[in-house]
């Protein structure tokens, strides 16, 4: 193992606490008059100050600290949550993130957004000036107003705690800073000379805090070194006060509780830091889906040897195995899972801000977040996602009069939603907008050459139009959008990742794009078919049903290209047609039906041959230009078949039944 | 890419033989010799890669010059050889398994030898061809591998 940079590792950390930090901030946005939330935020600007320093980025020390102070009043309720103490407080928010990433910024650079906030937080409270700030920092209240008392705290630090950057002179002095305080070292665990090692901590300090300073902000100097040790702290006077601090269960809590309390709270403070999360380089996971890949392929062997033998033990051991390994698949795939909630967050930030550069009142609303995709897949979509946002609030919802004129809310709202639908992910962005106008993407696709005058065209198609490149409706191009460049990258994108796109717009109510994902990772379980003597597989997930061609079907007319599946009329295709695999088809041919979205079609294949494991590997190059293929995969006899993709068959039945439904009236 | 040649002393090459014709590949480029093994067709794909085969555990493209050297396709034979090379394409690495007639055998051509393909009187598009050699008194073919690549893999994208 390799130790890893420590700073890296703040620099990881703290980027996790400015999203915290960010969605705090959001929070306090919606409800500005929730405590917790205020608590959070604070708590994510006291751990990136406390680490920056310790790892030497004090400007950000510096800044954060300032930004800190601010912030106390709007924790101690003595300045109010506003919209603008928000944007500023993002702005600063931001500001931090760029000290993070290029150290040497002028140290001033911040100091316009720290001026503009602490004039907010000082008007916020009315008469109070910046003055006021430093009395009230003498006679600052405690947490539950009435507790005034005094504390007894004793703490020893951890033996490596020195080694680690911690200095006790520090502590005190904070502490010092929260009142007056009687200070005793306690030597008692200090080793004979001999076996003293000077790098090692082992001393002990009793502090005796007069004044009225709140359990937390003496819990809040502990915190980057709550992990590594041992930490006592109590009212002086608690046997006096014992019966009174039932009364508040919040602000107190008994003595013998405390410890335990205290370390499940600094679990969920630093869920990175904790002991129940890890972090792993992504390499490692896809070295382990590699090997994984490769024990899915052997076991699969395996399999067919103990098929084709007699012996009951290799036959029980194979089971064995199967079982096994496909319980690592599983495992393994899980840990590649993110929930696509860490993306929707981003985009809680992008909504605000677009809502007050545009003077719009936007509800963001998103759905479905602990939705999970392969982690390679989330960091894809970001971007993808940004530009359809964009759009929906910048050209899909109208100005607030418009919207009044149209007898909707003034409010308008964008939806976020992730959800499953069979061996795929659908991501919609939806907007309660004007909707798509059709006649005007005709006009400007005529405009640009893309389609011919009078030419006739579907409304699905024409309204794909939009995501040719350079291709935009909008009047005037504006900061955010109108290039028409955006959603040309989101195509490319889904593209790449083999996903389609769905566009749905009913006028003056509004626009929903979906994006449509495969689940497909890298192994899914597969059915394996043959067609003339070529093997494929199609992902299980995707299969809804086997049935018997029917003889009338199979030997009819081509024509119709419908089978009747329980009243419902259901598009075929004929495999052996659409892959040109010569040779007599067999006597009793299947049909396997699959889905994707709502729609279903048929695929006809000569034979089903069973389940299989598959490890799915990606095309080269070469092949990109092959849509009907998302992979292939290599089979226990060390062949290879390739993987059909669904999405795109489905599309093609649909080409098929659109043709047919065209031909059909022409005749 | 210039026409002219451009090798330092000797080019260390590979040398397979297709129809008649005998070709150079860089030494360097090549991976590996392989007896042929079983080809999955991929259905719809150019027949320049049209099918795949199992390189120790992963999917390669098979490849066939003989479809861009307009050659008639023939069946496998005995000597049927995968030559399994790996390439800079526009950047990025592909290794791809090139059916070859025959693998004759690694040798170096003098540099001083190679000249640059005629413009006329070639069946092949010279393009392609980054010169062409003298080896053991008769002509080889030193194709150009990424351009053969870039032109014929990756100008096929669909439109949707």
């Amino acid at each position: 193992m390799t130790e890893a940079d420590p700073v890296n590792t703040f620099r990881l950390e703290a980027r996790e606490l400015l999203e915290t930090l960010e969605q705090g901030l959001l929070d306090m946005d919606a409800d500005p008059t929730n405590s917790e939330v205020i608590d959070a935020v604070f708590r994510a600007l006291h751990t990136i100050k406390g680490s920056g320093a310790m790892f030497g980025f004090t400007a950000i020390a510096e800044f954060v600290h300032d930004f800190e102070t601010a912030f106390d009043k709007v924790r101690k309720g003595l300045a109010e949550v506003s919209p603008d103490l928000i944007r500023i407080a993002l702005a600063a928010k931001d500001h931090i993130a760029l000290l993070l990433e290029e150290e040497d910024q002028d140290p001033r650079s911040g100091d316009g957004i720290l001026t503009e906030l602490s004039v907010l937080v000082a008007t916020g409270t009315g008469v109070q000036g910046t003055v006021a700030v430093v009395i009230d920092k003498a006679v600052e209240p405690g947490a539950g107003a009435g507790d005034v008392t005094d504390w007894r705290i004793y703490f020893r630090l951890g033996q490596d705690a020195l080694v680690f950057g911690a200095n006790p002179l520090l502590l005190l002095r904070e502490l010092q800073d929260l009142g007056a305080c009687d200070v005793t070292v306690d030597i008692g665990a200090v080793p004979t000379l001999s076996s003293l090692d000077p790098e090692k901590s082992f001393l002990a300090w009793e502090v005796i805090l007069r004044g009225c300073a709140s359990r937390e902000a003496i819990e809040d100097v502990f915190m980057f070194i709550r992990d590594d040790m041992e930490l006592e702290l109590a009212p002086l006077d608690q046997q006096v006060k014992g019966a009174e601090e039932a009364v508040d269960p919040a602000a107190q809590k008994t003595l013998a509780l405390a410890p335990a309390e205290q370390l499940a709270k600094s679990d969920n403070r630093t869920a990175a830091g904790g002991g129940s999360s890890l972090r792993v380089p992504a390499e490692r996971l896809d070295d382990l889906m590699d090997r994984v890949g490769e024990l899915v392929i052997a076991q699969e062997r395996l399999n067919q040897l103990a098929h084709a033998s007699d012996d009951v033990n290799l036959k029980a051991v194979a089971e064995e195995m199967g079982r096994l390994s496909a319980g690592l698949r599983d495992t393994t795939m899980g840990i590649r899972m993110v929930q696509i909630g860490t993306l929707f967050g981003r985009f809680r930030r992008l909504v605000h801000d677009l809502s007050s550069e545009l003077g719009k009142d936007i509800d963001f609303v998103t759905i479905g977040e602990d939705t999970e995709l392969d982690k390679t897949m989330i960091e894809q979509l970001a971007d993808p996602l940004v530009h359809l946002i964009r759009n929906a609030v910048d050209h899909g919802l109208e100005s607030a009069e418009a919207r009044r004129e149209a007898g909707k809310p003034a409010r308008g709202t964008v939806r976020l939603s992730a959800f499953y639908t069979g061996a795929e992910v659908a991501i919609s962005v939806s907007d309660d907008g004007a909707g798509l106008d059709p006649a005007r993407i005709r006009a400007k696709a005529e405009e640009s050459g893309l389609l011919a005058p009078d030419a006739p065209i579907d409304e699905n198609a024409l309204l794909r139009m939009i995501f040719h490149p350079g291709f935009s409706t909008a009047k005037e191009i504006t900061s955010l959008s109108g290039r028409g460049v955006g959603m040309d990258v989101v195509k490319r994108t889904i593209d790449g990742l083999r996903g389609a796109i769905d566009v749905s717009t009913v006028k003056g109510e509004g626009s929903t794009i979906t994006l449509r994902l495969p689940l497909t990772l890298a192994i899914v379980d597969g059915m394996l078919i043959r067609v003339g003597k070529e093997r494929y597989s199609i992902p299980l997930a995707a299969v809804e049903e086997c049935v018997e061609l029917p003889a009338a079907v199979a030997h009819g007319s081509k024509n119709r290209s419908f089978l009747n599946i329980r009243g419902s009329l259901v598009p075929y295709l004929r495999l052996r047609d659409l892959f040109g695999v010569e040779g007599p088809p067999d006597t009793h041919p299947k049909v396997v039906i699959v889905s994707s979205g709502d729609i279903r079609v048929g695929l006809v294949v000569d034979q089903i041959l069973g389940n299989t494991q598959t490890v799915i590997k990606q095309l080269s190059k070469l092949h990109s230009e092959v849509k009907t293929f998302s992979g292939a995969t290599i089979l226990g006899d060390g062949t290879i078949a390739l993987i059909l993709d669904i999405m795109n068959l489905v599309d093609f039945g649909q080409k098929i039944d659109a043709r047919d439904t065209k031909l059909g009236r022409a005749a | 890419m210039k026409t002219e040649v451009t090798f330092e002393g000797a080019m260390r090459s590979v040398t397979l033989q297709l129809e008649d014709e005998l070709f150079a590949i860089e030494a360097e480029s090549v991976r590996e010799i392989l007896d042929l093994m079983p080809i999955t067709r991929v259905p719809n794909a150019s027949s320049f890669a049209g099918g795949l085969v199992n390189v120790r555990g992963s999917v390669v493209p098979l490849v066939d010059f003989r479809i861009i050297f307009g050659m008639e396709r023939r069946d496998l034979s005995m000597d049927t050889r995968v030559v399994v090379i790996e390439i800079d394409v526009d950047g990025d690495t592909l290794i791809a398994a090139l059916l070859a007639d025959k693998v004759h055998d690694v040798t170096d051509i003098e540099s001083a030898s190679i000249e640059a393909a005629p413009k006329v009187g070639m069946r092949w598009p010279a393009e392609l061809i980054r010169g062409i050699g003298h080896y053991n008194d008769e002509f080889i073919v030193i194709p150009d591998m990424g351009r053969i690549f870039s032109t014929h893999g990756l100008s096929g994208q669909a439109h949707i």
